[in-house]
Protein backbone atom coordinates (compact mmCIF):
# COMPACT_ATOMS: atom_id res chain seq x y z
CA UNK A 1 0.00 0.00 0.00
CA UNK A 2 1.26 3.63 -0.82
CA UNK A 3 -0.17 5.98 0.87
CA UNK A 4 0.50 9.88 -0.76
CA UNK A 5 -1.71 12.82 -0.05
CA UNK A 6 -3.08 13.37 -3.27
CA UNK A 7 -3.27 11.50 -6.55
CA UNK A 8 -3.55 12.84 -9.93
CA UNK A 9 -5.24 10.48 -12.60
CA UNK A 10 -3.86 11.55 -15.95
CA UNK A 11 -0.94 13.64 -17.34
CA UNK A 12 -2.09 15.42 -19.88
CA UNK A 13 -1.72 18.84 -19.85
CA UNK A 14 -4.62 18.95 -16.88
CA UNK A 15 -2.73 16.89 -14.77
CA UNK A 16 0.13 18.28 -15.47
CA UNK A 17 -0.73 21.46 -14.59
CA UNK A 18 -2.75 20.35 -10.96
CA UNK A 19 0.48 18.43 -10.42
CA UNK A 20 2.79 21.75 -10.61
CA UNK A 21 -0.23 23.62 -8.42
CA UNK A 22 0.25 21.03 -5.50
CA UNK A 23 3.99 21.14 -5.82
CA UNK A 24 3.52 24.52 -5.43
CA UNK A 25 2.17 24.02 -2.40
CA UNK A 26 4.17 21.23 -1.04
CA UNK A 27 1.04 18.91 -1.73
CA UNK A 28 3.15 15.57 -1.69
CA UNK A 29 1.42 13.41 -4.65
CA UNK A 30 1.77 11.11 -7.52
CA UNK A 31 0.70 11.56 -11.17
CA UNK A 32 -1.03 8.35 -12.22
CA UNK A 33 -0.73 8.16 -16.23
CA UNK A 34 -2.10 4.30 -18.39
CA UNK A 35 0.65 5.38 -21.30
CA UNK A 36 2.99 8.11 -21.70
CA UNK A 37 3.03 11.60 -20.69
CA UNK A 38 0.12 13.00 -23.44
CA UNK A 39 -0.55 9.73 -23.82
CA UNK A 40 -4.38 10.33 -25.82
CA UNK A 41 -1.93 12.70 -27.96
CA UNK A 42 0.72 10.55 -28.77
CA UNK A 43 -1.67 7.50 -29.51
CA UNK A 44 -5.16 8.73 -30.24
CA UNK A 45 -4.79 11.99 -32.73
CA UNK A 46 -4.30 11.95 -36.33
CA UNK A 47 -0.83 13.39 -37.14
CA UNK A 48 -2.28 16.56 -39.37
CA UNK A 49 -4.15 17.57 -36.51
CA UNK A 50 -3.51 20.93 -34.83
CA UNK A 51 -4.68 22.76 -31.75
CA UNK A 52 -7.59 25.31 -32.51
CA UNK A 53 -6.25 27.87 -30.16
CA UNK A 54 -3.24 30.03 -30.98
CA UNK A 55 0.00 29.24 -29.42
CA UNK A 56 0.15 32.49 -28.28
CA UNK A 57 -2.81 31.01 -25.98
CA UNK A 58 -1.69 27.37 -25.46
CA UNK A 59 0.14 28.37 -21.51
CA UNK A 60 0.57 25.88 -18.60
CA UNK A 61 0.99 27.53 -15.12
CA UNK A 62 4.20 29.16 -15.29
CA UNK A 63 5.04 28.39 -18.71
CA UNK A 64 3.98 30.70 -21.34
CA UNK A 65 4.23 30.43 -25.20
CA UNK A 66 7.75 31.44 -25.97
CA UNK A 67 8.11 30.36 -29.17
CA UNK A 68 8.28 32.37 -32.51
CA UNK A 69 4.97 31.86 -34.24
CA UNK A 70 2.54 32.91 -31.50
CA UNK A 71 -0.12 32.92 -34.37
CA UNK A 72 0.31 29.51 -35.49
CA UNK A 73 -1.67 26.35 -34.50
CA UNK A 74 0.78 23.29 -32.55
CA UNK A 75 0.41 20.74 -34.28
CA UNK A 76 -0.03 17.29 -32.71
CA UNK A 77 3.81 16.28 -32.38
CA UNK A 78 4.67 19.96 -30.82
CA UNK A 79 2.02 19.11 -28.14
CA UNK A 80 3.13 15.94 -27.45
CA UNK A 81 6.95 17.42 -26.92
CA UNK A 82 5.41 20.69 -25.16
CA UNK A 83 3.48 18.15 -22.38
CA UNK A 84 6.70 16.06 -21.95
CA UNK A 85 9.00 18.97 -21.62
CA UNK A 86 6.65 20.04 -19.14
CA UNK A 87 6.45 17.21 -16.65
CA UNK A 88 10.33 17.56 -17.22
CA UNK A 89 10.59 21.15 -16.31
CA UNK A 90 7.77 20.97 -13.23
CA UNK A 91 9.14 17.56 -12.11
CA UNK A 92 5.83 15.99 -12.10
CA UNK A 93 5.76 12.60 -10.07
CA UNK A 94 4.47 10.59 -12.98
CA UNK A 95 4.13 6.69 -13.14
CA UNK A 96 3.73 5.74 -16.53
CA UNK A 97 2.21 2.50 -17.90
CA UNK A 98 -0.38 2.36 -14.94
CA UNK A 99 -3.59 2.02 -15.56
CA UNK A 100 -6.26 2.94 -12.96
CA UNK A 101 -8.18 0.06 -12.60
CA UNK A 102 -10.78 0.94 -9.54
CA UNK A 103 -11.26 4.50 -7.28
CA UNK A 104 -13.10 3.99 -4.18
CA UNK A 105 -13.93 5.75 -0.48
CA UNK A 106 -11.20 4.51 2.21
CA UNK A 107 -12.07 5.54 5.86
CA UNK A 108 -9.66 8.56 5.77
CA UNK A 109 -10.10 9.74 1.95
CA UNK A 110 -9.79 7.10 -1.36
CA UNK A 111 -8.21 4.06 -2.15
CA UNK A 112 -7.04 3.52 -5.64
CA UNK A 113 -5.88 0.34 -7.44
CA UNK A 114 -3.71 1.05 -10.34
CA UNK A 115 -1.64 -1.35 -12.26
CA UNK A 116 -0.11 -3.87 -9.65
CA UNK A 117 -0.22 -1.32 -6.64
CA UNK A 118 -3.03 -0.28 -4.35
CA UNK A 119 -2.54 3.50 -3.15
CA UNK A 120 -4.75 5.53 -0.24
CA UNK A 121 -5.07 9.04 -0.35
CA UNK A 122 -6.39 11.91 1.01
CA UNK A 123 -7.78 13.48 -2.46
CA UNK A 124 -8.02 12.78 -6.21
CA UNK A 125 -7.81 14.78 -8.75
CA UNK A 126 -9.57 13.23 -11.96
CA UNK A 127 -7.78 14.59 -15.44
CA UNK A 128 -8.10 11.76 -17.69
CA UNK A 129 -9.81 14.02 -20.41
CA UNK A 130 -13.07 14.60 -21.91
CA UNK A 131 -12.15 12.81 -25.29
CA UNK A 132 -11.68 9.26 -23.89
CA UNK A 133 -14.54 7.12 -25.21
CA UNK A 134 -15.69 7.95 -28.34
CA UNK A 135 -19.44 8.80 -28.26
CA UNK A 136 -21.08 6.33 -31.35
CA UNK A 137 -24.71 6.65 -31.73
CA UNK A 138 -27.33 3.88 -31.42
CA UNK A 139 -27.84 3.76 -35.14
CA UNK A 140 -24.02 2.46 -35.45
CA UNK A 141 -25.73 -1.03 -34.55
CA UNK A 142 -27.90 -0.83 -38.26
CA UNK A 143 -25.07 -0.38 -40.51
CA UNK A 144 -24.17 -3.08 -42.78
CA UNK A 145 -21.31 -5.28 -41.91
CA UNK A 146 -19.69 -4.61 -45.70
CA UNK A 147 -18.93 -1.09 -44.09
CA UNK A 148 -15.59 0.02 -42.80
CA UNK A 149 -16.23 2.14 -39.76
CA UNK A 150 -13.82 3.85 -37.19
CA UNK A 151 -13.99 7.05 -34.88
CA UNK A 152 -11.70 9.62 -35.31
CA UNK A 153 -9.39 7.81 -32.48
CA UNK A 154 -8.38 5.64 -34.36
CA UNK A 155 -8.31 7.80 -37.56
CA UNK A 156 -4.78 8.46 -39.09
CA UNK A 157 -4.95 9.71 -43.00
CA UNK A 158 -7.10 8.91 -45.60
CA UNK A 159 -4.79 6.12 -46.54
CA UNK A 160 -6.52 3.62 -43.86
CA UNK A 161 -9.52 3.52 -45.69
CA UNK A 162 -10.68 1.63 -48.41
CA UNK A 163 -11.52 3.19 -51.70
CA UNK A 164 -14.90 4.40 -52.25
CA UNK A 165 -17.40 6.94 -50.97
CA UNK A 166 -16.99 8.08 -47.37
CA UNK A 167 -20.14 9.33 -44.23
CA UNK A 168 -18.88 11.29 -42.05
CA UNK A 169 -21.37 11.80 -39.38
CA UNK A 170 -20.83 14.65 -37.20
CA UNK A 171 -19.90 18.64 -38.77
CA UNK A 172 -17.84 19.49 -35.26
CA UNK A 173 -14.22 20.59 -35.59
CA UNK A 174 -13.25 17.06 -36.31
CA UNK A 175 -15.75 16.40 -38.69
CA UNK A 176 -14.95 19.01 -40.97
CA UNK A 177 -11.39 18.71 -40.44
CA UNK A 178 -11.56 14.75 -41.70
CA UNK A 179 -13.89 15.48 -44.45
CA UNK A 180 -11.86 18.04 -45.90
CA UNK A 181 -8.48 15.58 -45.41
CA UNK A 182 -10.43 12.81 -46.50
CA UNK A 183 -12.28 14.37 -49.73
CA UNK A 184 -8.67 15.64 -50.89
CA UNK A 185 -7.71 11.99 -50.96
CA UNK A 186 -9.71 12.21 -53.94
CA UNK A 187 -12.68 9.80 -51.85
CA UNK A 188 -16.39 11.71 -52.34
CA UNK A 189 -17.52 12.55 -48.97
CA UNK A 190 -20.56 13.20 -47.60
CA UNK A 191 -21.06 15.01 -44.29
CA UNK A 192 -23.80 14.54 -42.31
CA UNK A 193 -24.85 17.48 -39.95
CA UNK A 194 -26.58 17.57 -37.04
CA UNK A 195 -26.04 21.01 -34.49
CA UNK A 196 -23.24 22.58 -35.39
CA UNK A 197 -21.22 25.86 -33.87
CA UNK A 198 -20.23 28.12 -36.97
CA UNK A 199 -17.31 30.54 -35.83
CA UNK A 200 -14.64 31.83 -38.35
CA UNK A 201 -10.98 31.35 -38.21
CA UNK A 202 -10.59 35.07 -38.74
CA UNK A 203 -12.49 38.23 -37.95
CA UNK A 204 -12.08 41.72 -38.97
CA UNK A 205 -8.43 40.23 -39.03
CA UNK A 206 -7.84 39.29 -35.55
CA UNK A 207 -7.78 35.36 -34.65
CA UNK A 208 -11.53 34.36 -33.13
CA UNK A 209 -9.34 33.63 -29.89
CA UNK A 210 -8.21 36.59 -29.81
CA UNK A 211 -12.54 38.17 -29.66
CA UNK A 212 -13.25 35.32 -28.00
CA UNK A 213 -10.79 36.39 -24.54
CA UNK A 214 -11.46 40.24 -25.13
CA UNK A 215 -15.30 40.19 -25.13
CA UNK A 216 -14.66 38.52 -22.22
CA UNK A 217 -16.88 35.25 -23.66
CA UNK A 218 -13.92 32.71 -22.20
CA UNK A 219 -13.72 34.29 -19.05
CA UNK A 220 -17.98 33.39 -18.41
CA UNK A 221 -18.04 31.81 -14.99
CA UNK A 222 -19.97 28.10 -15.19
CA UNK A 223 -22.39 29.39 -12.09
CA UNK A 224 -23.17 32.65 -14.57
CA UNK A 225 -24.22 30.75 -17.81
CA UNK A 226 -27.91 30.71 -18.64
CA UNK A 227 -27.98 27.24 -19.70
CA UNK A 228 -24.78 25.28 -18.50
CA UNK A 229 -26.24 21.98 -19.64
CA UNK A 230 -26.48 22.91 -23.05
CA UNK A 231 -22.64 24.83 -23.01
CA UNK A 232 -20.83 21.91 -21.44
CA UNK A 233 -22.47 19.62 -24.65
CA UNK A 234 -22.14 22.08 -27.43
CA UNK A 235 -20.11 20.20 -30.40
CA UNK A 236 -16.67 21.57 -30.68
CA UNK A 237 -16.82 24.94 -33.20
CA UNK A 238 -15.80 24.34 -36.90
CA UNK A 239 -12.23 25.67 -36.81
CA UNK A 240 -9.44 23.92 -38.50
CA UNK A 241 -5.76 25.35 -37.16
CA UNK A 242 -4.88 26.94 -40.35
CA UNK A 243 -3.50 30.40 -39.58
CA UNK A 244 -4.88 33.02 -41.96
CA UNK A 245 -7.64 31.03 -42.90
CA UNK A 246 -11.23 33.18 -43.07
CA UNK A 247 -14.26 30.59 -42.60
CA UNK A 248 -14.43 27.02 -42.92
CA UNK A 249 -17.66 25.67 -42.76
CA UNK A 250 -20.76 23.74 -44.74
CA UNK A 251 -20.31 26.84 -47.57
CA UNK A 252 -16.68 26.46 -48.52
CA UNK A 253 -16.98 22.38 -47.81
CA UNK A 254 -19.79 22.10 -50.25
CA UNK A 255 -17.72 24.46 -52.62
CA UNK A 256 -14.58 21.72 -52.54
CA UNK A 257 -17.32 19.20 -53.47
CA UNK A 258 -18.89 17.78 -50.37
CA UNK A 259 -22.09 16.70 -50.07
CA UNK A 260 -24.07 17.66 -47.02
CA UNK A 261 -26.84 15.94 -45.47
CA UNK A 262 -28.75 16.52 -42.45
CA UNK A 263 -28.40 14.46 -39.19
CA UNK A 264 -28.27 10.99 -39.53
CA UNK A 265 -31.37 9.62 -38.02
CA UNK A 266 -32.02 5.88 -38.70
CA UNK A 267 -30.17 3.09 -40.79
CA UNK A 268 -33.30 1.06 -42.30
CA UNK A 269 -32.73 -2.06 -44.42
CA UNK A 270 -29.34 -0.71 -45.10
CA UNK A 271 -30.25 2.63 -46.14
CA UNK A 272 -29.20 5.56 -44.03
CA UNK A 273 -31.55 8.72 -43.34
CA UNK A 274 -30.84 11.70 -42.77
CA UNK A 275 -33.00 14.72 -41.08
CA UNK A 276 -34.85 16.92 -43.26
CA UNK A 277 -34.05 19.67 -40.73
CA UNK A 278 -31.29 20.93 -41.97
CA UNK A 279 -31.89 24.48 -43.52
CA UNK A 280 -33.30 25.36 -39.60
CA UNK A 281 -29.72 23.31 -38.12
CA UNK A 282 -28.12 25.94 -40.34
CA UNK A 283 -29.83 28.88 -39.65
CA UNK A 284 -29.82 28.40 -36.32
CA UNK A 285 -26.01 28.11 -36.80
CA UNK A 286 -25.80 31.61 -38.22
CA UNK A 287 -28.16 33.17 -36.24
CA UNK A 288 -25.98 31.92 -33.38
CA UNK A 289 -22.18 33.12 -34.63
CA UNK A 290 -24.23 36.55 -36.00
CA UNK A 291 -24.54 37.20 -32.52
CA UNK A 292 -21.30 36.23 -31.22
CA UNK A 293 -19.89 38.88 -33.86
CA UNK A 294 -22.72 41.49 -33.08
CA UNK A 295 -20.88 41.25 -29.42
CA UNK A 296 -17.47 41.33 -30.76
CA UNK A 297 -18.17 44.27 -32.86
CA UNK A 298 -20.12 46.07 -29.69
CA UNK A 299 -17.38 45.29 -27.34
CA UNK A 300 -14.79 46.66 -30.35
CA UNK A 301 -16.49 49.70 -30.74
CA UNK A 302 -16.80 50.19 -26.65
CA UNK A 303 -13.00 49.37 -26.26
CA UNK A 304 -12.23 52.62 -29.28
CA UNK A 305 -10.77 50.26 -31.30
CA UNK A 306 -13.29 50.83 -34.56
CA UNK A 307 -10.17 53.35 -36.47
CA UNK A 308 -7.53 50.15 -35.78
CA UNK A 309 -9.75 47.16 -37.24
CA UNK A 310 -10.70 46.71 -40.50
CA UNK A 311 -14.73 47.77 -40.89
CA UNK A 312 -17.59 44.79 -39.45
CA UNK A 313 -19.00 42.20 -42.15
CA UNK A 314 -20.78 39.45 -42.24
CA UNK A 315 -20.51 35.92 -43.42
CA UNK A 316 -22.69 34.55 -46.40
CA UNK A 317 -25.70 32.38 -45.03
CA UNK A 318 -25.31 28.54 -44.94
CA UNK A 319 -26.32 28.12 -48.07
CA UNK A 320 -28.49 24.39 -48.30
CA UNK A 321 -28.97 22.45 -51.27
CA UNK A 322 -32.51 21.63 -52.54
CA UNK A 323 -30.94 18.42 -53.54
CA UNK A 324 -29.49 17.13 -50.25
CA UNK A 325 -29.52 13.60 -50.19
CA UNK A 326 -32.49 12.51 -47.65
CA UNK A 327 -31.51 8.67 -47.86
CA UNK A 328 -28.33 7.51 -48.78
CA UNK A 329 -27.94 3.56 -49.74
CA UNK A 330 -25.70 1.65 -47.90
CA UNK A 331 -25.76 -0.96 -49.82
CA UNK A 332 -25.09 0.09 -53.03
CA UNK A 333 -21.46 0.26 -52.78
CA UNK A 334 -21.16 4.29 -53.10
CA UNK A 335 -20.30 4.51 -49.60
CA UNK A 336 -17.42 2.28 -48.33
CA UNK A 337 -16.59 4.02 -44.54
CA UNK A 338 -18.42 5.57 -42.11
CA UNK A 339 -16.45 7.73 -39.88
CA UNK A 340 -18.01 8.48 -36.40
CA UNK A 341 -17.15 12.31 -35.57
CA UNK A 342 -19.99 12.35 -33.21
CA UNK A 343 -18.00 13.57 -29.99
CA UNK A 344 -16.41 11.72 -26.99
CA UNK A 345 -17.45 10.63 -23.51
CA UNK A 346 -14.99 10.63 -20.68
CA UNK A 347 -14.49 7.27 -19.03
CA UNK A 348 -15.71 7.23 -15.70
CA UNK A 349 -16.64 3.36 -15.70
CA UNK A 350 -13.75 2.87 -12.85
CA UNK A 351 -15.20 4.63 -10.52
CA UNK A 352 -16.61 2.74 -7.85
CA UNK A 353 -17.84 5.48 -6.18
CA UNK A 354 -21.68 7.01 -6.15
CA UNK A 355 -21.07 10.13 -7.88
CA UNK A 356 -22.64 9.77 -11.05
CA UNK A 357 -25.97 11.35 -12.30
CA UNK A 358 -28.20 8.98 -14.19
CA UNK A 359 -26.51 10.02 -17.69
CA UNK A 360 -23.39 8.51 -16.70
CA UNK A 361 -21.60 11.73 -15.84
CA UNK A 362 -20.03 13.10 -12.21
CA UNK A 363 -22.21 15.18 -10.54
CA UNK A 364 -19.98 18.88 -9.34
CA UNK A 365 -19.49 22.05 -8.72
CA UNK A 366 -17.03 23.61 -10.74
CA UNK A 367 -14.80 20.63 -10.50
CA UNK A 368 -15.84 19.97 -7.08
CA UNK A 369 -17.17 16.61 -6.56
CA UNK A 370 -18.96 17.99 -3.27
CA UNK A 371 -20.60 14.56 -2.58
CA UNK A 372 -17.48 13.18 -2.39
CA UNK A 373 -15.04 15.66 -0.40
CA UNK A 374 -11.51 15.32 -1.70
CA UNK A 375 -12.42 14.10 -4.74
CA UNK A 376 -12.27 17.24 -8.05
CA UNK A 377 -12.30 17.05 -12.20
CA UNK A 378 -10.44 18.94 -14.18
CA UNK A 379 -10.13 19.36 -18.08
CA UNK A 380 -13.66 18.79 -19.42
CA UNK A 381 -15.45 21.78 -21.61
CA UNK A 382 -16.80 25.06 -19.24
CA UNK A 383 -15.73 23.16 -16.10
CA UNK A 384 -15.16 26.62 -14.15
CA UNK A 385 -15.41 29.09 -17.27
CA UNK A 386 -15.77 28.69 -20.67
CA UNK A 387 -11.60 28.45 -21.22
CA UNK A 388 -12.18 25.49 -19.59
CA UNK A 389 -12.55 23.78 -22.82
CA UNK A 390 -9.43 24.37 -23.80
CA UNK A 391 -5.67 23.64 -23.02
CA UNK A 392 -4.81 27.35 -21.35
CA UNK A 393 -8.38 27.27 -19.17
CA UNK A 394 -6.70 24.30 -16.77
CA UNK A 395 -3.76 26.64 -15.47
CA UNK A 396 -6.95 28.83 -14.00
CA UNK A 397 -8.91 26.42 -13.47
CA UNK A 398 -5.62 24.29 -11.69
CA UNK A 399 -4.81 27.19 -9.45
CA UNK A 400 -8.87 27.59 -8.10
CA UNK A 401 -8.96 23.69 -7.51
CA UNK A 402 -5.55 23.29 -6.13
CA UNK A 403 -6.49 26.56 -3.50
CA UNK A 404 -9.68 24.55 -2.72
CA UNK A 405 -7.75 21.21 -1.70
CA UNK A 406 -5.60 22.86 0.10
CA UNK A 407 -7.97 24.23 2.05
CA UNK A 408 -9.55 20.68 2.79
CA UNK A 409 -7.05 18.95 3.71
CA UNK A 410 -6.02 21.94 6.00
CA UNK A 411 -9.92 21.40 7.32
CA UNK A 412 -9.11 18.13 7.68
CA UNK A 413 -5.99 18.39 9.92
CA UNK A 414 -7.93 21.09 12.80
CA UNK B 1 -33.20 55.85 -21.52
CA UNK B 2 -35.28 54.30 -18.62
CA UNK B 3 -36.53 50.30 -18.61
CA UNK B 4 -40.31 50.71 -18.94
CA UNK B 5 -41.88 47.69 -16.57
CA UNK B 6 -44.52 46.37 -19.57
CA UNK B 7 -44.66 42.93 -18.98
CA UNK B 8 -44.91 40.91 -21.35
CA UNK B 9 -47.78 38.60 -21.96
CA UNK B 10 -48.26 36.02 -24.77
CA UNK B 11 -50.35 33.58 -22.24
CA UNK B 12 -47.87 31.51 -22.05
CA UNK B 13 -46.66 30.71 -18.66
CA UNK B 14 -42.85 30.71 -19.08
CA UNK B 15 -42.18 29.93 -15.24
CA UNK B 16 -44.27 26.99 -14.86
CA UNK B 17 -42.30 24.95 -18.18
CA UNK B 18 -39.08 26.02 -16.85
CA UNK B 19 -40.46 24.36 -13.62
CA UNK B 20 -41.40 21.63 -15.51
CA UNK B 21 -38.02 21.12 -16.77
CA UNK B 22 -36.50 21.38 -13.42
CA UNK B 23 -38.73 18.60 -12.02
CA UNK B 24 -39.17 16.27 -14.75
CA UNK B 25 -34.93 16.21 -15.00
CA UNK B 26 -35.12 15.15 -11.49
CA UNK B 27 -37.77 12.69 -11.84
CA UNK B 28 -37.36 11.25 -15.04
CA UNK B 29 -39.79 8.60 -15.20
CA UNK B 30 -42.65 11.22 -14.77
CA UNK B 31 -41.51 12.83 -18.79
CA UNK B 32 -42.49 9.87 -20.08
CA UNK B 33 -45.64 10.28 -21.80
CA UNK B 34 -47.74 8.74 -23.85
CA UNK B 35 -50.37 10.41 -26.38
CA UNK B 36 -53.42 8.69 -27.77
CA UNK B 37 -55.79 8.80 -30.39
CA UNK B 38 -59.15 5.79 -31.35
CA UNK B 39 -60.64 5.80 -34.87
CA UNK B 40 -63.46 4.32 -35.98
CA UNK B 41 -63.73 3.65 -39.99
CA UNK B 42 -67.22 4.88 -41.19
CA UNK B 43 -67.44 4.16 -44.71
CA UNK B 44 -65.68 4.94 -47.54
CA UNK B 45 -62.36 6.70 -46.76
CA UNK B 46 -64.31 8.65 -44.07
CA UNK B 47 -63.43 7.72 -40.51
CA UNK B 48 -63.98 9.01 -37.59
CA UNK B 49 -61.26 9.54 -34.57
CA UNK B 50 -61.42 11.06 -30.65
CA UNK B 51 -58.51 12.08 -27.99
CA UNK B 52 -59.56 12.35 -25.11
CA UNK B 53 -56.81 10.21 -22.13
CA UNK B 54 -53.11 10.82 -22.40
CA UNK B 55 -50.55 9.15 -19.71
CA UNK B 56 -47.75 11.48 -18.50
CA UNK B 57 -46.37 12.39 -15.13
CA UNK B 58 -46.83 9.28 -13.84
CA UNK B 59 -50.54 9.29 -13.91
CA UNK B 60 -53.90 9.09 -16.50
CA UNK B 61 -54.41 12.39 -17.60
CA UNK B 62 -57.83 13.78 -19.14
CA UNK B 63 -58.62 16.28 -21.42
CA UNK B 64 -60.84 18.71 -20.69
CA UNK B 65 -63.20 17.21 -22.93
CA UNK B 66 -63.38 14.44 -26.02
CA UNK B 67 -61.78 16.42 -29.44
CA UNK B 68 -63.34 14.93 -32.01
CA UNK B 69 -61.98 14.52 -36.37
CA UNK B 70 -63.24 13.62 -39.26
CA UNK B 71 -61.20 12.42 -41.33
CA UNK B 72 -61.80 11.91 -45.47
CA UNK B 73 -61.15 12.27 -48.83
CA UNK B 74 -61.73 15.12 -51.53
CA UNK B 75 -64.53 14.71 -54.05
CA UNK B 76 -62.26 14.86 -57.18
CA UNK B 77 -60.73 11.67 -55.34
CA UNK B 78 -64.38 10.15 -56.01
CA UNK B 79 -64.71 10.73 -52.37
CA UNK B 80 -67.61 12.11 -49.71
CA UNK B 81 -65.30 14.85 -48.41
CA UNK B 82 -67.06 14.31 -44.66
CA UNK B 83 -63.58 16.18 -43.30
CA UNK B 84 -59.40 16.98 -43.73
CA UNK B 85 -57.41 14.39 -45.37
CA UNK B 86 -54.90 13.06 -43.19
CA UNK B 87 -52.00 14.89 -44.53
CA UNK B 88 -53.84 17.97 -44.06
CA UNK B 89 -54.68 16.90 -40.28
CA UNK B 90 -50.43 16.44 -40.03
CA UNK B 91 -49.84 20.34 -41.51
CA UNK B 92 -52.46 21.20 -39.04
CA UNK B 93 -50.61 19.70 -36.35
CA UNK B 94 -47.10 21.08 -37.85
CA UNK B 95 -48.05 24.36 -37.69
CA UNK B 96 -49.98 24.43 -34.69
CA UNK B 97 -47.15 22.96 -32.82
CA UNK B 98 -44.52 25.74 -34.50
CA UNK B 99 -47.06 27.95 -33.67
CA UNK B 100 -47.28 27.51 -29.73
CA UNK B 101 -43.51 26.97 -30.12
CA UNK B 102 -43.10 31.06 -31.18
CA UNK B 103 -45.23 32.08 -28.63
CA UNK B 104 -43.58 30.49 -26.10
CA UNK B 105 -40.11 31.18 -27.22
CA UNK B 106 -41.46 34.67 -27.34
CA UNK B 107 -42.75 34.89 -23.61
CA UNK B 108 -39.34 33.16 -22.75
CA UNK B 109 -37.46 36.33 -24.54
CA UNK B 110 -39.44 39.11 -23.39
CA UNK B 111 -41.22 39.60 -26.93
CA UNK B 112 -45.03 40.87 -26.94
CA UNK B 113 -46.91 39.36 -29.77
CA UNK B 114 -49.77 41.39 -31.65
CA UNK B 115 -50.67 38.52 -34.28
CA UNK B 116 -49.05 35.23 -35.66
CA UNK B 117 -50.27 33.93 -38.53
CA UNK B 118 -48.97 31.05 -41.01
CA UNK B 119 -49.56 29.19 -43.93
CA UNK B 120 -48.42 25.48 -44.39
CA UNK B 121 -47.99 23.90 -47.91
CA UNK B 122 -47.13 20.36 -48.55
CA UNK B 123 -46.48 19.39 -52.08
CA UNK B 124 -47.00 15.98 -52.96
CA UNK B 125 -47.10 14.00 -56.34
CA UNK B 126 -50.24 11.96 -55.63
CA UNK B 127 -48.65 8.86 -58.18
CA UNK B 128 -47.13 7.99 -55.14
CA UNK B 129 -49.85 6.95 -53.30
CA UNK B 130 -51.94 5.75 -56.62
CA UNK B 131 -48.82 3.46 -57.13
CA UNK B 132 -48.55 4.86 -60.61
CA UNK B 133 -44.48 5.83 -60.37
CA UNK B 134 -42.19 3.84 -58.23
CA UNK B 135 -39.84 6.58 -58.13
CA UNK B 136 -42.36 8.31 -56.42
CA UNK B 137 -42.68 8.80 -52.37
CA UNK B 138 -45.61 8.64 -51.19
CA UNK B 139 -45.35 11.55 -48.44
CA UNK B 140 -44.83 14.93 -49.04
CA UNK B 141 -42.13 16.13 -51.37
CA UNK B 142 -41.68 19.84 -49.50
CA UNK B 143 -42.95 21.13 -46.79
CA UNK B 144 -43.15 25.15 -46.89
CA UNK B 145 -44.26 27.26 -43.53
CA UNK B 146 -44.65 31.32 -44.02
CA UNK B 147 -45.07 32.98 -40.85
CA UNK B 148 -46.24 36.31 -40.56
CA UNK B 149 -45.52 37.79 -37.18
CA UNK B 150 -46.29 41.49 -36.03
CA UNK B 151 -44.21 42.26 -32.81
CA UNK B 152 -41.70 44.74 -31.16
CA UNK B 153 -38.76 42.81 -32.41
CA UNK B 154 -36.25 43.30 -34.97
CA UNK B 155 -36.29 40.34 -38.17
CA UNK B 156 -33.16 38.92 -36.64
CA UNK B 157 -34.87 38.01 -33.55
CA UNK B 158 -37.85 36.85 -35.64
CA UNK B 159 -35.72 34.94 -37.64
CA UNK B 160 -34.39 33.36 -34.29
CA UNK B 161 -37.88 32.97 -32.68
CA UNK B 162 -39.21 30.33 -35.60
CA UNK B 163 -35.78 28.81 -35.78
CA UNK B 164 -35.81 28.20 -31.82
CA UNK B 165 -39.78 27.58 -32.74
CA UNK B 166 -38.45 24.79 -34.93
CA UNK B 167 -35.67 23.61 -32.61
CA UNK B 168 -38.17 22.70 -29.92
CA UNK B 169 -41.20 21.05 -31.89
CA UNK B 170 -41.80 17.61 -31.83
CA UNK B 171 -43.86 17.53 -35.01
CA UNK B 172 -41.02 19.35 -36.66
CA UNK B 173 -39.02 16.52 -35.44
CA UNK B 174 -41.62 14.04 -36.29
CA UNK B 175 -41.87 15.22 -40.30
CA UNK B 176 -38.41 15.69 -40.30
CA UNK B 177 -36.29 12.66 -38.77
CA UNK B 178 -37.90 9.29 -38.99
CA UNK B 179 -39.57 7.33 -36.73
CA UNK B 180 -40.27 3.57 -35.84
CA UNK B 181 -44.13 3.08 -36.87
CA UNK B 182 -45.44 -0.18 -35.23
CA UNK B 183 -49.06 -1.43 -37.23
CA UNK B 184 -49.88 -4.59 -35.28
CA UNK B 185 -53.34 -6.45 -35.75
CA UNK B 186 -54.90 -6.73 -32.13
Amino acid sequence: MIHTTAVVVGAGHAGLAMSRRLTERSIDHVVLERGEVANSWRTQRWPSLRLLTPNWQTRLPGHPYTGDDPDGFMPVADVVATLTRYARLVGAPVRTATTVHTLRAAPHGFQIQAGDDLLCARAVILATGACTRPAIPGVAAAVPPSITTLTPLAYRDPGQLPDGGVLIVGASATGIQLAAEIHRSGRPVTLAAGEHVRLPRTYRGRDIFWWLQAAGLLAERYDQIDDLTRARHLPSPQLTGIPQATITDLNSLAAQGIRIAGRLGRVTDGVAQFSGALANTCALADLKMNRFLNRADQWATAAGLDDELPPPHRFAPTHVDPRTPLELDLASGEITTIVWATGFRPDHSWLDIPVLDRTGRIRHDGGVVTSAPGLYLLGLPVLRTRASTYIHGAATDSQALASHLHSFLNAQHR
Amino acid sequence: MTITDSPVDNGVNVQALLGAREALSAAPDAAQFTWRASCTWRNGTHSHSTVAGFSGLGAEQQHRSTYEFDVDHPECFASEDNGATPVEIVLVGLVGCLTAGVASVAQHRGIQLRSVTATIDGQMNVLGILGGDPDVRNGFEAVTVRFAIDADASRDDLQALIAQSQKRSAVFDIVTNPTKVFVELA
